[in-house]
């Protein structure tokens, strides 16, 4: 089974792909910026800061699902053994990690003006950084073991423990007094953000999605280069 | 259709992910005393012994209980259940106001009146544009 994922007939597609993936994220980004800075209305509270909501939010989301997709791809290539999906995990954990980065650092900016500090120990913002650390934990680990089956279980237990994070980052805010404010997009009950705000939010999140999807296709490229010249057909 | 393997392994990642969840829950819950970021002025009546610790209190500043004289500022934190006077003298943040999300940072000094150090504007969670928010106060 798996004889689509074999990295040959991959490499033909994924060599192509990134310059459709660039022109595409070009286009969506241009559009969400102009909604997200020029036509969204301001909030009646936060004026016009409520636009660093347009980076923050998607950058978040992006990150928690990039960690949440390594999870199952290494799992699956644990249960499986098939060792192309630790690649494709592998390739997709840098840009996981700079929209971690991002949404820290764009919720420090925010918090300053709101809030009224830079940092705060609470629940959602602490368990926010954990995942960072997670994420760089996982990147080192690939480049400290040079035995395969090493780098593969060591990298399976690092998300095994990182997605326990996960559902604790997304429920931080109910489950516990919080500086930082609940959900405002909510899928099974109505959302508490106006709709003229909801589409630019949207949109980025579609741009920085394919911003990832880019990076991702460069790295595991480089990766899958990398073995033919090893002289290897297969990993 | 799965080898003998593969399902073992299954069963083993199900094993230690729940082994895992299980054990952090305790972890936090025996915890939920620190990891809470603020008390409410609920929890503060509950407050066995009074130390002087610093700590954090959160609720909504009521309305019209904003007193600004010369070189202080008075408020009450109230959670609609009961309330607590709070002392400060310094800067507000900007979305600092009546009837929004506030969380003050300070000294207990008796059940009901804190003394704060910091004060901080905790928002909600409602996006909207003025006329909208405007509409919606009319109606």
């Amino acid at each position: 089974m798996f004889k689509i994922f074999e990295p040959n007939k991959i490499f033909s597609i994924t060599s192509r792909a990134p310059k459709y993936v660039l022109i595409l994220f070009v286009l969506v980004l241009s559009i969400g910026l102009v909604e997200a800075l020029i036509i969204s209305p301001q909030d009646y509270k936060q004026s016009h800061s409520v636009r660093i909501m347009y980076v923050h939010v998607p950058a978040a989301w992006i990150s928690l699902g990039i960690f949440s997709s390594i999870t199952i791809l290494s799992l699956s290539g644990y249960i499986f053994k098939n060792n192309n999906f630790f690649l494709v995990a592998k390739s997709l954990a840098p840009s996981g990690l700079v929209f971690n980065i991002i949404a820290l650092v764009t919720g420090s900016i925010w918090g300053k003006p709101t809030w009224g500090t830079w940092w705060a120990w609470d629940a959602r913002i602490t368990s926010m950084l954990i995942l960072a650390i997670f994420y760089l934990m996982y990147l080192v680990a690939w480049r400290i073991y040079d035995d395969r089956d090493k780098i593969i279980k060591v990298t399976t237990l690092i998300t095994l423990l990182g997605i326990i994070n996960v559902p604790i980052i997304k429920y931080s805010v109910d489950w516990w007094n919080t500086l930082h404010q609940p959900a405002s997009i909510n899928i099974l009950s109505k959302s508490t953000i106006h709709s003229s705000m909801l589409f630019p939010l949207l949109i980025m999140t579609a741009a920085f999605a394919l911003f990832s999807l880019l990076i991702f296709l460069m790295k595991y490229n480089t990766e899958l280069i990398k073995i033919k010249n090893k002289g290897l057909d297969r990993l | 259709m799965y080898g003998r393997k593969v399902k073992l392994r299954f069963f083993f990642i199900v094993l230690i992910l729940l082994s895992l969840i299980l054990s952090v829950f305790l972890i936090l819950k025996s915890l939920e005393e620190n990891v809470v970021y603020f008390k409410s002025p609920s929890d503060v009546k509950l407050i066995g012994k009074l130390e002087n610790k610093k700590i954090r209190i959160g609720g909504m500043v009521k309305k019209n209980s904003i007193k600004i004289s010369s070189n202080d500022i008075n408020f009450i934190i109230t959670d609609f259940k009961n309330e607590i006077n709070v002392i400060y003298s310094g800067a507000v943040p900007n979305l600092f106001s009546e009837g929004k999300g506030v969380v003050a940072e300070g000294y207990l000094k008796d059940r009901s009146y804190f003394e704060a150090s910091k004060i901080l504007a905790k928002h909600d969670e409602n996006y909207m544009p003025p006329e909208v928010k405007k509409a919606l106060e009319e109606k």
